[in-house]
């Protein structure tokens, strides 16, 4: 596909999308779209379980989630990573995962909301968004629940925060080291001060 | 049922569950990844494919010509259907731009075309490859340079001359020239975006002329009565069902293009079709609130009596919109004989603006609420002692209309104590604390109750079971907890005896989100249909339903007890009902009321501004729930500071669009930005608001907090920021030299 | 995001060699490529994932000063302990900089080389001569609030986003590359983003195919270090201005700025104003500034940061 006359595109056409944009690296070849793209086979290990897809590469670790696996739990809020509602853990470690291709990670370990716990058996988080109504649409919850659970870890590892005050020390389990740590999470709803008040419920646990 | 007079006591008031701090019934759902939002219905419709929005790039204008052969060709492709297909579609009652069809862009990106393909990635690829030529046009994008094309609109929105359209009480411009202090400035709020998490999004799926659409949709009936305008469709020949929400905050009032996309595509890809707007489209395609220019001046006597007060707003919208109506609270708020409201609406081709959260007062008090604090610096007056010493217990421009409850004073004064605003010093600027500069302020917080209709059935199973069905929504407001409170309380069962379904058309049509109207009336329908209930009951079981009493599982009269569930061993017994509203509120003027406290400290040297602590203290009728009424104030007071920090959609005047439209240009407030909150609710039952003696909360809490804000600033820097939103480039130049 | 082919490599080799194929792009933490693949503003049909390179430790040099692996990621530099305590500058900035979430992901060598958060580069339906060479510059006359104020040009007024290459522009790090026949460069820090001039679609000056490999950090210069980021809410936001700073007992020191101009800012020269305070040095650093009506506030608001670190250092 050849980018369009510039000057006309300034004046009266529009190429809806960028489909002809060239990229910083190069002009971007024709695309194999004819022939659509072959699907990639991977395995990952989701809530303590094989799972083997062929997907499109396309497919970010969210959409398999969501659409391959119906694991619904981890939400799309923005799909560009300017939200939250998608973290999951991936090998114990936070991530967005709209952000990431499924392909991306064959043979990794994802733990989703529904990994943390059911209904019928909550996960100690879970419990405490609930008993401190750390949430209202529901729609952030879990990525707020699966961010909270491994930034408490991050905490306990020694990584610091924008807030901490001592580079050099052991970050603090204060509120407001909470709150920086949790800023990739978005409540629209404005549930803030009580999801604070949740994981400091379940982080002031006697382990 | 008709509530056309005050409530006396009545079975709610036993207050066993409603009242009582409850957690959400669907907490454990929601808190698991369990609790199923629009697009996630994989299981009720076979054969999904998936289909792409395509959005509009010019602001204004026309879709000369679109080329789909590339998309149509694309791996995956199923359906395409453009804008220029088809002649543009009928609008339904609720929206002011057209959705879709035919070749004319009212706004940037308006819906111009959906491709459906097998997969989601492979739908959004091929609709990048559509090409579209446009015929750009003239587009008035700019709220200033619309101004003297501006028409009066009256309360209603409706186009009126200026004598028609403004409300005048007395003479005002003779008062205010006669009055000894006067303030006369403006005020200007931005365009704002609801910024809901999830996108609006459906699934569509059609069997033979009928269309069921599981979406995400805060008023069930519009949405089907709008969608079946929409498409030439009977309304019952639509279902729609929307049990889980992820937020709407206004957004998701009326029909939006996901849904009208969504069946456009299932039909003509002849299978049902899921998409969401993306969320780069959902600031310009769909609504967002309107931004506003308002003058106040407020004329007082040296005693601190207002004598003359107005206010003055304009707003833009789109051709047959509405205006932002920001002076909704000066008409009621404080006493003043001599009074003048008035707004102007000037057509822009912007997107549409329409409601979102506390329409009309929000942006108006985060005005009236600052020119209060400007007004009481020039009364040397306390900004507190202010507010009380204009308080009114009437609707001033009709004192035979009381408020129905109006505790304001009671609420500024214990916010004032439990903030510690004695310790505020009134000499702005004063305070620092090394980098910070510290100051309080405060506002009042105003909204009106509003009361809707809304109907519910019951049933009472075989099992024992109390279910509730209605198309009520719980867009996070704690919908279902409360309606199953209200049943669990009218019918003396427990929670877990109640079962409660929500957001299907199917079921009687509800009040629905909105307003702060939803929690009280709809729990006022199920209080209908639960009247209804127990008088089959007791018919069922022999008992007068005067004299039977519903608690502990029992029916009782007398010496008499009787299981509830042996009324419906043999058979359910079903009953429905809604609450209609007389004219309590024509003859009382129904509000809520709070007082919002606000701590702020502000960097001396770059003018970051960090919210320390903040208080709302409400009066808001009975409290059905203290856990999510608080949890809707503290999230109105989180989209309170975003308001007044941070919040603005940047308009492109040039090519008439928001140019910051998706979550990382549009900010909002994150964790970092709030602090600790405390909320008070005071002690209050509002008989004339409907048998629950309940009003709303939920834009209570937003009411005020802009201003309070805003002042404490003002407090803490000595500048004053009368353009909202307040960000540090407006400080700068007021903060105290470097060295 | 239009189709692409997937290829996962083991080695430096393996990888060059896949970046020979037309439209390649390496891939990494992906949190931005991604981000612009799905809005079709970045197009590649072959992606070479080279998160499995091992380039992932922290080594010191012989030098005295620190090696980063390509694929360190933001969260790990961060958090490194000789980071922490030589480079506090550099662990500020990453901790300054999006979330816990994309930190964990994000790459050092991604992190230099994302994209312009300009909203105009953003969105497909506006001319960028940054996405589109030719087609002009939407931003220029639009909302420019974020946008640059100096190094800017009449076709493009674009920032660098980065916080992290602020803090390694103040500490003269070298970026290491090589590319597909084995040639190896090590490119200053200073050299490595560009201004817009006339090809603002060229964000920096590495070559096609050419691969970073590392990111190595001079020995320790000492003094306090410091990263102050303005921004419009308290965190997860792009800097309006940002200043890294090191500052000597003496009153001396470095300055780099971000969220001013297409590259992180820094300017020697005017360094030696620096024990005059901050609106001697920023006048210097700021000289031939073009800023919009819209964000001439940068220029006061980065003099006022400025300033309040200099009052920091001083206590």
């Amino acid at each position: 596909m050849t980018p369009p006359d510039p000057i006309a595109l300034s004046r009266r056409t529009l190429v809806a999308g960028a489909a002809a944009m060239t990229s910083a690296g190069g002009a971007a070849a024709a695309p194999a779209a004819a022939t659509g793209t072959t699907p990639s086979a991977l395995t990952l290990r989701v809530n303590g379980e094989d799972r083997h897809l062929d997907l499109d590469p396309r497919t970010t670790l969210l959409d398999a989630l969501r659409e391959q696996l119906h694991l619904t739990g981890s939400k799309k809020g923005c799909d560009h990573g300017q939200c939250g509602a998608c973290t999951v853990m991936v090998n114990g470690t936070r991530i967005y995962s709209c952000l990431t291709l499924a392909v991306m990670h064959d043979g990794d370990a994802v733990t989703t909301i529904e990994g943390l716990g059911s209904p019928e058996a909550m996960h100690p988080m879970q419990e405490a968004f609930v008993r401190h109504d750390g949430y209202q649409c529901g729609y952030c919850t879990p990525g707020q629940i699966c961010a909270s659970v491994a930034m408490l870890e991050e905490i306990k590892a020694g990584i610091p925060s924008h807030v901490t005050e001592d580079l050099n020390a052991a970050p603090a389990l204060t509120a407001d080291e909470i709150r920086e740590r949790m800023s990739g999470n978005i409540c629209r709803c404005g549930a803030y001060s009580n999801i604070l008040d949740a994981i400091t419920d379940v982080a002031g646990r006697p382990a | 049922m008709k509530f056309d007079t005050p409530a006396t006591s009545n079975p709610i008031d036993q207050l066993k569950v409603v009242g009582r701090p409850t957690t959400r019934i669907e907490g454990p759902l929601k808190t698991t990844g369990r609790a199923p939002y629009a697009y996630e219905r994989h299981d009720v419709a076979p054969n999904q494919a998936y289909g792409h929005v395509l959005g509009a790039g010019i602001g204004k204008g026309r879709v000369v010509s679109m080329e789909t052969d590339a998309a149509r060709a694309a791996p995956g492709v199923i359906a395409i259907v453009t804008t220029l297909d088809m002649a543009q579609l009928p609008k339904g009652k609720m929206n002011t731009a057209f959705l879709f069809g035919g070749a004319e862009i009212q706004h940037y990106h308006q819906a111009i075309a959906v491709v459906v393909a097998e997969s989601f990635e492979q739908a959004r690829d091929a609709a990048g490859l559509i090409r579209v030529e446009y015929a750009r046009g003239e587009g008035r994008f700019d709220l200033t340079a619309a101004r003297p094309q501006a028409k009066p609109v009256d309360a209603d929105g409706k186009q009126a001359s200026a004598e028609e359209a403004d409300e005048r009480v007395g003479d005002f411009e003779g008062a205010f020239a006669r009055a000894e202090v006067t303030l006369d400035e403006s005020y200007t709020t931005p365009d704002e975006s609801h910024a809901m998490m999830e996108p609006h999004a459906t699934i569509a799926a059609w069997d033979g002329g009928k269309l069921t659409i599981w979406t995400s949709t805060q008023m069930v009936a519009w949405w089907r009565r709008d969608l079946a305008i929409t498409l030439g469709l009977k309304p019952e020949d639509v279902r729609v069902d929307s049990p889980y929400i992820g937020g709407g905050f206004g957004g998701k009032l009326f029909l939006r293009a996901d849904a009208v996309m969504a069946a456009l595509g299932a039909r003509a890809a002849g299978r049902p079709v899921k998409l969401a707007l993306a969320r780069p489209q959902v600031a310009n395609n769909t609504t967002h609130r309107p931004a506003t220019i308002q003058r106040i001046r407020i004329g007082a006597g040296r005693d601190g009596r207002i004598t003359a007060i107005a206010h003055e707003s304009l707003s833009g919208d789109l051709p047959d919109g509405q205006p932002e109506t920001a002076v909704s609270q000066t008409k009621l708020l404080y006493a003043g004989a001599n009074r003048l409201i008035a707004m102007r609406l000037a057509e822009l081709d912007l997107p549409e603006g329409n409601s979102m959260r506390a329409p009309g007062e929000a942006p108006g008090m985060m005005a009236l609420e600052v020119a209060m604090d400007e007004m009481a610096e020039r009364l040397g007056l306390d900004p507190v002692e202010f507010r009380i010493l204009n308080d009114t217990q009437v609707d001033p421009s009709d004192p035979s209309r009381p408020f129905s409850q109006r505790q304001l004073i009671r609420c500024l004064r214990e916010g004032a104590e439990r903030f510690g605003w004695a310790q505020r010093n009134a000499s702005p600027g004063r305070q620092r604390n090394g980098r910070w500069l510290t100051g309080l302020g405060m506002a009042a917080g105003f909204r009106n109750n509003l009361v809707v209709k809304s109907g519910a059935r019951v049933r009472l199973g075989t099992d024992g079971m109390v279910t509730v069905e209605t198309d009520m929504t719980d867009i996070g407001t704690g919908s279902y907890t409360i309606i199953a409170q209200t049943a669990a309380e009218m019918m003396g069962v427990g929670l877990d005896r109640v079962r409660v379904r929500l957001g299907d058309s199917d079921f009687p049509v509800s009040a629905g989100s909105g307003g702060q109207f939803g929690g009280n009336s709809s729990t006022a329908g199920v209080y209908a249909a639960c009247v209804k209930l127990r008088e089959a009951v007791a018919q069922r079981l022999g008992f007068n339903a005067a004299d039977a009493s519903f608690s502990d599982g029992e029916v009782r009269a007398g010496n008499r007890r009787v299981k509830l569930e042996e009324a419906a061993a043999a058979q359910e017994l079903v009953a429905e009902d809604r609450i209609e509203f007389g004219d309590l509120s024509k003859r009382f003027q129904q509000s809520t009321f709070a007082g919002h406290f606000v701590e702020v400290a502000v960097d001396a040297f770059t003018g970051e501004v960090r919210v320390r602590r903040m208080l709302a203290v409400c009066a808001a009728g009975r409290i059905l729930n203290p856990i999510s009424a608080r949890s809707q104030v503290i999230g109105a007071m989180t989209m309170g500071v975003g308001a007044a920090l941070m919040e603005e959609l940047a308009v492109d005047k040039r090519h008439g669009f928001f140019v910051n439209h998706d979550l990382a240009g549009y900010e909002v407030p994150v964790h970092a930005d709030i602090p600790q909150q405390e909320v008070v609710f005071l002690d209050e039952t509002d008989p004339v608001s409907s048998p629950m003696k309940a009003k709303g909360v939920g834009e209570l809490g937003l009411c005020g907090v802009g201003a309070a804000v805003a002042n404490a600033i003002y407090n803490a820097t000595g500048v004053r920021v009368r353009d909202y939103p307040v960000t540090l480039d407006k400080l700068l130049e007021g903060l105290p030299d470097i060295v | 995001m239009r189709p692409f082919t997937y290829e996962r490599v083991r080695t430096p080799s393996e990888a060059a060699a896949a970046a020979q194929r037309p439209g390649a792009r390496f891939i990494a933490g992906g949190t931005n490529l991604l981000d612009l693949m799905k809005l079709q503003i970045e197009a590649p049909t072959h992606l070479v994932d080279v998160n499995h390179l091992g380039l992932d430790r922290i080594e010191e040099t012989g030098e005295g000063g620190l090696r980063i692996g390509a694929l360190v990621r933001n969260t790990d530099l961060a958090a490194d302990a000789r980071v922490r305590r030589d480079y506090a500058v550099l662990s500020r900035a990453l901790l300054a900089g999006a979330s816990g979430q994309l930190r964990n992901k994000a790459t050092t060598a991604g992190n230099l080389l994302q994209r312009t958060r300009c909203p105009y580069f953003y969105d497909t339906a506006q001319p960028c001569n940054k996405r589109q060479p030719g087609s002009g510059c939407a931003a220029i006359g639009g909302i420019t609030r974020q946008l640059a104020v100096i190094g800017s040009s009449d076709a493009c007024i674009a920032t660098h986003p980065s916080d992290m290459a602020v803090a390694m522009r103040a500490l003269d790090a070298i970026v290491e590359t090589i590319d597909g026949e084995g040639g190896e460069r090590r490119i200053p820090i200073a050299e490595f983003h560009r201004l817009p001039g006339d090809t603002p679609h060229l964000d920096t000056t590495l070559r096609s195919g050419e691969f970073i490999t590392a990111v190595t950090l001079p020995a320790p210069v000492g003094g306090r270090h410091f990263y102050r980021k303005v921004r419009d809410r308290a965190s997860y936001a792009f800097a309006l201005v940002s200043v890294a700073a090191i500052v000597q007992p003496d009153g001396s020191g470095r300055v780099a700025l971000g969220g001013v101009a297409h590259r992180p800012w820094r300017v020697e020269a005017a360094e030696g104003e620096l024990p005059r305070g901050a609106r001697a040095a920023m006048v210097a650093i700021l000289d031939g500034a073009r800023p919009t009506h819209e964000n001439a506030f940068k220029l006061r608001l980065a003099e006022r940061t400025l300033a309040g670190v200099l009052d920091e250092a001083r206590s």
